[in-house]
This record gives structure tokens, C-alpha cells and sequence, in this order.
């Protein structure tokens, strides 16, 4: 509904500059005024430009309504007039902090109409790079969550390791956030002398500063008093709202794409899938720090296994898929990332959808921040993973 | 006027000449320093040692080492432009930070910094520096509430349940801490720390040792009384932007900033008068030249820069570990934080009192 | 599952000990601009233009997703290179902008770019007060190509270039010939133009240099001193330092044709000439340090109204021209003069 729908029936009559007129409610002997509040757009606790409509009872939030679109920049409009390669360097930008799983995405469900076979060594190492991109995403996660309950130290330390790894990123690919290294049938040019040493490098770092994290966040007290038993999920309200990712995981249920449905070379390499049990704050967050110890156990399997050859093949002047359509689904860091492409045969596709994990994430806030208080509220949002560019492409 | 100051004075400082504007004079030359400029190297330590704790380097360019980053600051603050929102209410607005201010710079009047070097030394020392202090609460909810802003409404309103909330232990401890002294007045309990005995021994305590629980009751009082983390719900600036700061600008936000720090130095201050001995260096040890009771009074020039040093010193030994906690923790959601009160530190708080009053009396 | 600490107040305590430590250790911020970021040599910073190289095809701009790439050109007419040929027409570059508003900094124009004009460079320090500056048109990128660093030598396991795999095969093939040759025919100076016809320096055609990435010193030091650019030193120094593994290698092997290849070894292909040497094998194998212009051609493309950059590069090309003819036509049938290095200084 739009901003001025919302607002009519939430605050009816009410223009900026007008008197408020109050609801009185309450049971009991108190009487209190329930009071809208409209956590962002632009605020510190939304990951983004997420407008989050409160109506509030003193600190108590009786119903939430997440208002999205702010940062619609019409992605699948866009994908049907440009290439394939073309496309791949514009959907790096939706989800900004997985670039590399969402040209990994497009290049797949290319390759898959295309029915094309991809050199041995580029799968590892678009293996290696998506693990790589996971942790960085998570790291970002760990740091912005803290600094959401109050502990403004640990997206010092997130950045210091996110640093580390954009570094090395930087000199394989070029960029440090949006990577283009994918391309259809491999990825586009090999790995610079050096980088496996520092890859391996950069992971015992990381491996060793995890305990770190557990112990300055996972363990704090303070910090168990705010997220254990906070915004609890039940497992059929996750299912039932399609929510992936390690949201869904710490309500115990073991979804992901690299195990269910193996791609790249998943199915040869053991994949850890951390579950939590009570699906509250405390899981969530527990499951992420324990992806990142599962993400640096199989780039330690990709380390041992990278073969030597050729990294991507020769490609027709221009690429087109064939007439049909596929959907394909990949283990995006937020959860499963599906893009469903149906081409007419010629360069562009007819349609690209993107089925976003951000956006089923996003819906299931009102559920959960029914009867929460505010700083629940933060508690839970923060928790409930998601990027805007995600949600609204 | 004179005259009744000297009745409610106990023992006079050396600030207190002959002359009565002359002694005016000299004793807000005394508290404007310990107000303006302690805060600011206060100020300056929490910058870089937040900085240095979170792998980074803190303000590096405005000045050697960026030591003349809060001059900077407040040179910021004086020339912006002062904005208040149309819907507020001016003169609450205008007074907020003022009526915030003002206590925490009385608070330093009785507040003894070396040997005889304090402004008015009051029978009721302890009393009025409690009471004043409270008075800022009050600055606090006028600015949340003059701000016509419904997240620095929240904030005021977390404040004040919070302030109320915690001024309890914080009494009861400072009443144990009275009780054992047998005074109210700061000096005298400064004195009574330097001729405190354990037990029949002769060994010298300072008033922290056997009132350990009653310290930290007092200095996690303390920080939910400056609403520092991890008890900063009232600001908590990833919910409520800035709490009640929210709309302020320019001084008025310095202010505000300014009553934190001077706050933080106030009771740190107190805290190493009622605990740490004022400033004695080490318990047992007089200071040199000083021949008075205990080793610290009536000591020559030496006697009270070393006095003032040590004072300055302890205070922030406290105010670090201030920046230490708020650098490591999260922060207490509102009713976490009520209930930790009520409930953990208030019996506490009581439970201390009663051992102290049986301690005294039995030994 | 989840850590809870058996000791209340433990975690607390260990949080303060993380923040301690981190606060005794030296901080990792870099001191900008004091201290100038180290960046790896694929980073995307802005990109270069050689227009040299340029053609015109039209392909970046084409192939751009957000259409940031101004090209405009016009046809000339070069008349016939000899007489009763045909006139040929030539794409000239007028204007090529690259508005780095826009850009997002992708790569696809790098990428796609047939003729080697676009590259990436590590440079980022352009920022602008007003919008319109961040339009660099073609002088500007021009410059950014002294800050395109050479490509990192690739890891290990990856696949040799297609390049470097044809240069090979090319050069065992001629070490092939050069020996069928040589036991057909006396062993002459002139051996070394069929042997050389292939385009490429004769070489002992079964020998495999396997360190192909090193480079030969003093043929660098050489080079830099007399002001190339490190990028096409580099080239050149690796072009030696295979030519001289392989001259060592025959000598093990004691091929007499070893001998016969030195002047051939000296002849080197400078980049830009690589079409020119399939059409003038014997020009080709040698070596003439340009830099000098040939003042008549130069005046005379000035008196036609051509711009002086453009006069200056043929000058320089006919002053070259000049000087192999030269060369063939004094030491034509010596073959181990020092037809190589003419040692010209830019």
C-alpha cells in the first residue's frame, strides 16, 4: 500500500502540521494513548532505507508494517535490455554485500539453458570466491548487529578482517565490492600468482579472531540478556513465509541450496550447515558466526583441491541463450537465491525474475515484532537478515 | 553574608583569605579549570583510547596526536547555527541544557581536590553533592520533552525512570560510606580514610577495601546516573538517534556533552573521596611535607601539587575504566536495566549498610 | 550449541581482556593521504586509452551499460601505398570521453575491446568539485596509461597463454626448419633471412625454455636507463632472457646453427610493428632504437596540414624505415655486426 494509504488508515486525518488526534486505549486502570511511530526510512537501526510503521503502546509494539520500494531501481526491467554480460555487471548491485553469488547466479542459469560445460578449475575457483564473499557478508552482519545492541567494538574488528579479505579479492578481481569476475562458461581471467598463499593465510587469521567474536560477543552476558529468547520464530511460520538463510536456520531446519541441490562442486566437498534450536536472536546470531567457521572449513577443502587448467572457454561474439526458460537457486550468504530466466533466443532474456532471500526475510518482521518492545524491536530487526537493495531490486 | 557562609563551612581551605571577593574569586578560578578543562583531557583520553581498543588510531590531525581535537570541537559547536524545531516548545527547549548544566558545575564546590584546596567545605558535603546532582534529571526530561521529537520523548522518559531508578543504590552506598567516616562533610571523610584502622591493627585502609561491595554498587550507580554504556538506553543511538539530544544543536548540544563529561569527572571525583582515600597515595604513607593527622594536612606547596596530582590521577584511573566498559559491552534494554536495580543492587546496597553499621559497632 | 558461560560474569571479564589486548597492540589504520594505499595491479581505478591502438570500432562504446562512452570520428582517405593501388579509408579517433559519472566501473569496455586501446589502471584519486570534470576526454586518458601497471604473473596452476603457447610452437617449428636447412644448404649469413621468414627470431627448434617468466637483467636495466617504460622494458627483457636461455641451451646441444642466430637473436619485433614484419621479414629481424623523426618527411606531413602528432609518428616511422634500409643494404651478408642496438636515446 502507499505511504499516504498507510498513513490515512493508521493516523486518519492527520496532515503534516496537524494536531494528532490520540486513540485512547488501555485495559485496566491505566489509560494510555497509543502513538504511531515510523522507525525510517532513513535510520540507523534498518539496514537501508526500510520504513518500519510502529503502532505502539508506551514501549510495547501492538502491530508493525513494513513499508518497502524505497530503493526500487527496476532490475528486471533493466535485465530485459541488456546482455547477458551486461547483466551480470548490474546485479552485483542488488544484493551489494554478495556480489559474487549474484553474478554466480546469472552465469549459472546461462550456462544451464546453454547446457555448456565449465573447466574444472574456474568451478573451484568460483567456489572459492563465493565462500569468500560469504564471510565477508557475514562479518559485515556480526558488526552491524553489534553495534545495533549498544557493543560499538566488534565492527572495528568486522572491518579490520573484511579489509583483509577485500584486499585479497581486489587482486584477483579488481573490485572490492562489485567483483564482474564471473562470466558465462568460466570466469574471466585466472587468479594471480601468490593469491592461493594469501588465501590461506588470511583464513587462519580469521579462524584464530573468530574466538574473538564468540568471546566478546557470543559469550557476553549483557548480550545473552538481550537476544536469548528474543524475537523467537517458530519453524512453520519460517516455512510458511519462504525465510532461508541462517534465519531459517536457527529454527533447526538444515535448508541450504549447497546441500539440497548441489551446485558448482558442493556435492564433492563436505558442507557444514550450523542449526540453532529456538530460532530467537541468540541463534541467529550463533548460526552466523558458525557459518563462518563452516565457509573457512571448505575454502580449506577448495585450497587442497584446485586443479590446474583453463579457467573459461571460447564464447560466441555474442551470447544467447536458447528459447526456454530455467530457474536456478543458489545459497546467497542471506539465505537461497533463485533467478528464474526465460529467453526468446535472442542476446537479452524475455524475462529475468529474481526470487530474493531479503524479501521473504523482511516479511516475516511483523510476525515477530508483534508484542515486542522497541528495543526488541532493534534487537530482532537487526537480527532478521536482509539488505534493501535486495528486497526491492 | 560572610558570617553565615563561615557557620555552615568547616574547615576552611587555603582559598578562603581575608578577603571575601578576593576568596570568591579564587575559588571559581579553582572550580572553572576542574570543570572545563578536566573534562575535555577526559574527553581527549576516551577518544583515543576507545580508538586504540577498537584497532584504530582516534583523532590524529588537529593538533600533535589530535590533541587539540576537542578545542576543535567546541570552536565547531560555538560557530553553528542554533536550529529549533518549529513545534517545540522554546523556553523549555532554550533551558534544558542549562538547567542540566548548572548542577553539574555546583557539584564541584564541595568537591576537596588536595590538601586544603577546595571551594566551601559543608557540613552536608556529601548531602548536597548527591542532591545537586539529581537536579540534572530534570534538565534531561525537558529536553525530551520541549523537543516536540517522539524519539527524544522516549528518550526523556527512559532517563528519568532510569535516573530514579539508580539514585537509590547510589545514596545508600555513599550512606554506608557515611556511616563508617561519621561525617558528612567530604574533608572530614578524606581524614577519617587516613586515620582508618583495621580491626586493632595498625594498618591504614582506605574505605574501598572493606566496602569493596559498596565501590562497585556506587560506580555502576554512577555510570547509569551519566547514562554511559552499558546504561546509555536514554541515547542509545541506534533507536533513538540521539535520545533527547536529538534536536539539539551547536552550544546547546555542547552542553549536554559537556554536563556527560563534567559528570563523569564529578563522579569520579567523588568516588576517590569516598573510597580511594582522596588523595593520599598510598594508604599508610604520608604526603611529603605534610604534618597534619593521617600525613595530609596541613602540608607545604609541594605537599598539594602532589595532592592534586594524585587526586587527578585516580580520577582517571575511574574515568578509563569508564571508556574500558563502554568500548566492551552492549547495552541493557530499559527493563533489564530497572530490574537489575531493584532487585540486585538496592538489596545489596542495603545488605552493605548492615554490615558496615555491625562492623563499626562491633569492632 | 550455544555458548553459555558456566561462570556468571566470566564473558564480561573476557570481553574486557579482548578489549585490552587490542588496545596494547598497534592499531591497523593506514594514515591517509600521509600514507598512500598499496593497491593490486588488476584494481579497477580509471581507465586508460592508448588511441594508438584505437581504431574505432565502436565496440566499448556499444557494449557500455550505462552509454558513458563518447566517440566520435571521422573517415580519411590514405591515398595508395604504391602506384595504381587502391585508396584506402582509415577511421580517425576525433573525440573519446569516458564520463566517470556514470561509469560503474565494470570493465566490459576493457574487456571487449579488440585492439588492446582500454586499460585498467589503479588510479582513484580524480575526485572533482563540480560533475562536469569527471568527464575525461581523450588527452586525459591518454595520460592514465603511465599508471597502467604490468598484469600479475598468474598463479601456477593456471593455463599458459595462447600467446605464449603459439610463440612456442612457432619458434620449435622454425628450430625445425633451421636444421633441415642447415643440412641443405652451406651455413651463410643469409641463412638468416629464410630462417628468420617466419616472422619470429630463429631459434634451436627443440629446445623448451621452461622459465619463460624471468627476465634478463642487464637487457632491463639497459632499457630503463634509456627511459622505456617499465611495462615494455619488462617485455623486452623477457623476450631476451628467453632468447639467451635458448642460445645457452643449443650450445649444450652444439648446434652449429646457434652460431648463424645471433644476428637473428639480436632482431627483435618491437609490439606495434608485429602486422608490418609478416609483410618485411628482412626489415623486421632488425633492431633500430626509434625516437629519431626523419626531418623531411616530417616537414613535409607539417607543409600538408596534418596535426604535428600525427606528422611526428610518421616521421619517427620513416626515420626507422630509413635506418633498417640502411643497415640491410651495409651489412646485408656480415650477419653478426652489430646490426642489433643502434642505441638511439629517446
Amino acid at each position: 500500500m502507499s505511504d499516504l494509504e498507510t498513513r490515512e488508515r493508521i493516523h486518519p486525518g492527520t496532515a503534516p502540521g496537524e494536531d494528532i488526534a490520540l486513540e485512547i486505549i488501555g485495559d485496566g486502570d491505566f489509560d494510555t494513548a497509543e502513538m504511531t511511530l515510523s522507525i525510517g526510512p532513513a535510520h540507523p537501526a534498518t539496514h537501508g532505507v526500510l520504513r518500519i510503521i510502529m503502532e505502539m503502546d508506551g514501549e510495547r509494539i501492538r502491530d508493525a508494517h513494513p513499508v518497502i520500494g524505497y530503493m526500487h531501481r527496476g532490475f528486471e526491467k533493466l535485465a530485459e535490455h541488456r546482455d547477458y554480460r551486461q547483466i551480470k555487471a548490474l546485479v552485483n548491485r542488488h544484493d551489494w554485500l554478495s556480489g559474487f553469488a549474484n553474478e554466480l547466479g546469472v552465469a549459472l542459469a546461462v550456462e544451464k539453458m546453454l547446457e555448456m560445460e565449465v573447466p574444472e578449475r574456474a568451478v573451484w575457483i568460483r567456489m572459492l570466491l563465493a565462500e569468500w564473499n560469504r564471510i565477508l557478508n557475514h562479518l559485515m552482519f556480526i558488526g552491524s548487529y553489534a553495534i545495533e545492541l549498544g557493543a560499538i567494538t566488534p565492527m572495528f574488528y568486522a572491518f579490520r578482517e573484511r579489509e583483509d579479505i577485500q584486499y585479497l579479492l581486489e587482486s584477483a578481481t579488481g573490485g572490492r565490492l562489485h567483483f564482474t569476475y564471473n562470466q558465462v562458461g568460466g570466469i574471466k581471467v585466472d587468479l594471480p600468482k601468490g593469491f592461493l598463499q594469501q588465501s590461506t593465510d588470511i583464513a587462519a587469521t580469521i579462524r584464530k579472531r573468530l574466538q574473538d567474536y564468540k568471546d566478546l560477543i557470543l559469550g557476553n552476558e549483557i548480550f545473552q540478556a538481550r537476544t536469548v529468547g528474543v524475537g523467537a520464530l517458530e519453524r512453520e511460520v519460517a516455512l510458511a513465509y519462504g525465510v532461508t538463510g541462517p534465519t531459517l536456520h536457527a529454527t533447526g531446519v538444515a535448508e541450504d541450496s549447497r546441500v539440497t541441490e548441489p551446485y558448482l562442486k558442493y556435492g564433492e566437498i563436505d558442507v557444514t550447515v550450523p542449526v540453532g534450536e529456538h530460532g530467537d536472536c541468540y541463534d541467529r546470531f550463533y548460526c552466523l558466526v558458525h557459518r563462518i567457521q563452516a565457509s573457512l572449513d571448505i575454502i580449506d577443502q577448495v585450497h587442497d583441491a584446485m586443479p590446474s587448467g583453463p579457467v573459461n572457454q571460447k564464447l560466441p561474439k555474442v551470447v544467447k541463450a536458447p528459447e526456454g526458460w530455467t530457474y536456478l537457486r543458489i545459497e546467497n550468504p542471506l539465505g537461497q537465491l533463485g533467478y528464474y530466466l526465460e529467453s526468446d533466443g535472442t542476446k537479452t532474456p524475455w524475462r529475468l525474475k529474481m526470487r530474493t532471500p531479503s524479501f521473504s526475510n523482511v516479511a516475516v518482521i511483523p510476525h515477530l515484532l508483534r508484542g515486542t518492545l522497541v528495543p526488541d524491536a532493534i534487537a530482532v530487526l537487526g537480527s532478521v537478515f536482509f539488505v534493501v537493495g535486495d528486497v526491492d531490486r | 553574608m560572610s558570617a553565615v557562609l563561615s557557620q555552615l563551612a568547616v574547615t576552611p581551605s587555603i582559598l578562603d583569605i581575608d578577603n571575601f571577593w578576593g576568596a570568591v574569586g579564587l575559588k571559581i578560578l579553582l572550580i572553572l579549570p576542574l570543570f572545563f578543562v578536566v573534562p575535555l583531557v577526559v574527553g581527549y583520553m576516551e577518544h583515543k583510547v576507545m580508538a586504540h581498543q577498537q584497532d584504530r588510531l582516534g583523532p590524529m590531525e588537529a593538533g600533535p596526536h589530535g590533541t587539540l581535537q576537542l578545542v576543535a570541537d567546541g570552536i565547531k559547536f560555538i560557530q553553528k547555527e542554533d536550529i529549533i524545531p518549529r513545534a517545540a516548545d522554546r523556553w523549555v527547549f532554550a533551558m534544558a541544557p542549562g538547567v542540566a548544566l548548572v548542577p553539574a558545575i555546583l557539584i564541584f564546590f564541595v568537591l576537596p581536590v588536595a590538601p586544603e584546596v577546595w571551594a566551601e567545605d559543608l557540613e552536608l558535603g556529601l548531602f548536597y553533592a548527591l542532591g545537586i546532582s539529581s537536579i540534572s534529571v530534570i534538565g534531561i526530561l525537558m529536553g525530551g520533552w520541549a523537543s516536540a521529537n517522539k524519539f527524544s520523548l522516549f528518550g526523556g522518559v527512559r532517563a528519568a525512570a532510569q535516573l530514579i531508578a539508580y539514585e537509590l543504590p547510589l545514596i545508600l552506598a555513599a550512606a554506608a560510606v557515611a556511616i563508617q567516616a561519621e561525617s558528612l562533610s567530604l574533608v572530614d571523610i578524606v581524614n577519617s580514610q587516613a586515620t582508618f584502622m583495621l580491626g586493632n591493627t595498625e594498618i591504614n585502609l582506605w574505605f574501598v577495601f572493606p566496602q569493596a561491595l559498596g565501590f562497585a554498587l556506587f560506580y555502576v550507580a554512577s555510570l547509569a546516573e551519566l547514562s554511559r554504556p552499558p546504561f546509555d538506553m536514554p541515547i542509545a543511538d541506534s533507536e533513538l538517534v540521539f535520545g533527547y539530544m536529538t534536536e539539539y544543536s551547536g552550544i546547546k548540544f555542547a552542553m549536554f556533552l559537556l554536563t556527560e563529561y563534567g559528570g563523569m569527572v564529578s563522579m569520579s571525583a567523588l568516588m576517590t573521596v569516598l573510597y580511594l582515600g582522596g588523595w593520599q597515595i598510598v594508604p599508610g604513607v604520608p604526603l611529603p611535607g605534610c604534618d597534619g593527622a593521617g600525613g595530609i594536612f596541613d602540608c607545604g606547596a609541594l605537599g598539594i601539587l602532589i595532592g592534586g596530582g594524585v587526586t587527578l590521577g585516580k580520577i582517571f584511573l575511574l574515568t578509563f575504566i569508564m571508556v574500558w566498559l563502554r568500548v566492551t559491552y552492549p547495552r541493557l534494554r530499559e527493563d533489564q536495566l530497572q530490574k537489575f536495580s531493584w532487585t540486585v543492587m538496592v538489596p545489596l546496597a542495603l545488605i552493605n549498610i548492615g554490615v558496615v553499621a555491625v562492623g563499626k559497632v562491633a569492632f | 550449541m550455544p555458548l553459555k558461560t558456566k561462570t556468571p560474569g566470566l564473558g564480561l571479564l573476557k570481553g574486557l581482556g579482548i578489549t585490552l589486548r587490542t588496545m596494547l597492540s598497534p592499531a591497523s589504520t593506514q594514515q591517509y593521504p600521509h600514507v598512500r594505499p598499496d593497491l593490486p595491479p588488476r584494481t579497477r581505478g580509471v581507465i586508460a586509452l592508448m588511441d594508438e591502438n584505437c581504431t574505432v570500432c565502436m565496440l566499448c562504446s556499444r557494449e557500455c551499460p550505462d552509454w558513458c562512452i563518447y566517440i566520435d570520428s571521422h573517415k580519411e582517405t590514405v591515398p595508395p601505398a604504391k602506384e595504381g593501388g587502391r585508396a584506402r579509408t582509415r577511421n580517425v579517433l576525433d573525440r573519446f570521453a569516458i564520463d566517470f559519472a556514470l561509469c560503474m566501473y565494470c570493465g566490459i569496455c576493457v574487456e571487449v575491446c579488440p585492439f588492446d586501446a582500454l586499460f585498467w589502471s589503479p588510479e582513484f584519486e580524480y575526485t572533482e568539485y563540480s560533475i562536469t570534470g569527471l568527464l575525461h576526454e581523450k588527452e586525459r586518458l591518454r595520460e592514465w596509461m603511465d599508471t597502467v601497471p604490468a598484469p600479475p604473473a598468474l598463479d601456477e596452476g593456471a593455463e599458459q597463454p595462447a600467446e605464449v603457447t603459439a610463440a612456442l610452437e612457432r619458434s620449435e617449428s622454425t628450430r625445425q626448419a633451421a636444421i633441415v636447412s642447415e643440412e641443405t644448404k652451406p651455413a651463410e649469413g643469409t641463412a638468416v633471412a629464410p630462417a628468420a621468414a617466419s616472422g619470429a627470431a630463429a631459434k634451436a627448434p627443440d629446445v623448451h625454455v621452461d622459465d619463460a617468466g624471468q627476465i634478463d637483467q642487464e637487457t632491463y636495466d639497459k632499457l630503463i636507463a634509456e627511459g622505456k617504460s617499465e611495462r615494455i622494458a619488462r617485455a623486452k627483457a623477457k623476450a631476451a632472457h628467453v632468447r639467451k636461455r635458448k642460445q645457452e641451451l643449443a650450445a649444450e646441444a652444439d648446434l652449429p646453427a646457434a652460431e648463424a642466430d645471433l644476428p637473428a637473436a639480436e632482431a627483435d619485433l618491437p609490439a606495434a610493428d608485429a602486422d608490418a614484419a609478416e609483410a618485411r621479414p628482412r626489415a623486421a629481424d632488425i633492431h633500430v632504437e626509434g625516437g629519431e623523426i626523419d626531418q623531411e618527411t616530417y616537414d613535409q606531413l607539417i607543409a600538408e596540414g596534418k596535426s604535428e602528432r600525427i606528422a611526428r609518428a610518421k616521421a619517427k616511422a620513416a626515420w626507422v624505415r630509413k635506418r633498417k634500409q640502411e643497415i640491410i643494404d651495409s651489412s646485408g651478408t656480415e650477419g653478426s655486426s652489430a646490426a642489433g642496438d643502434e642505441g638511439g636515446t629517446e
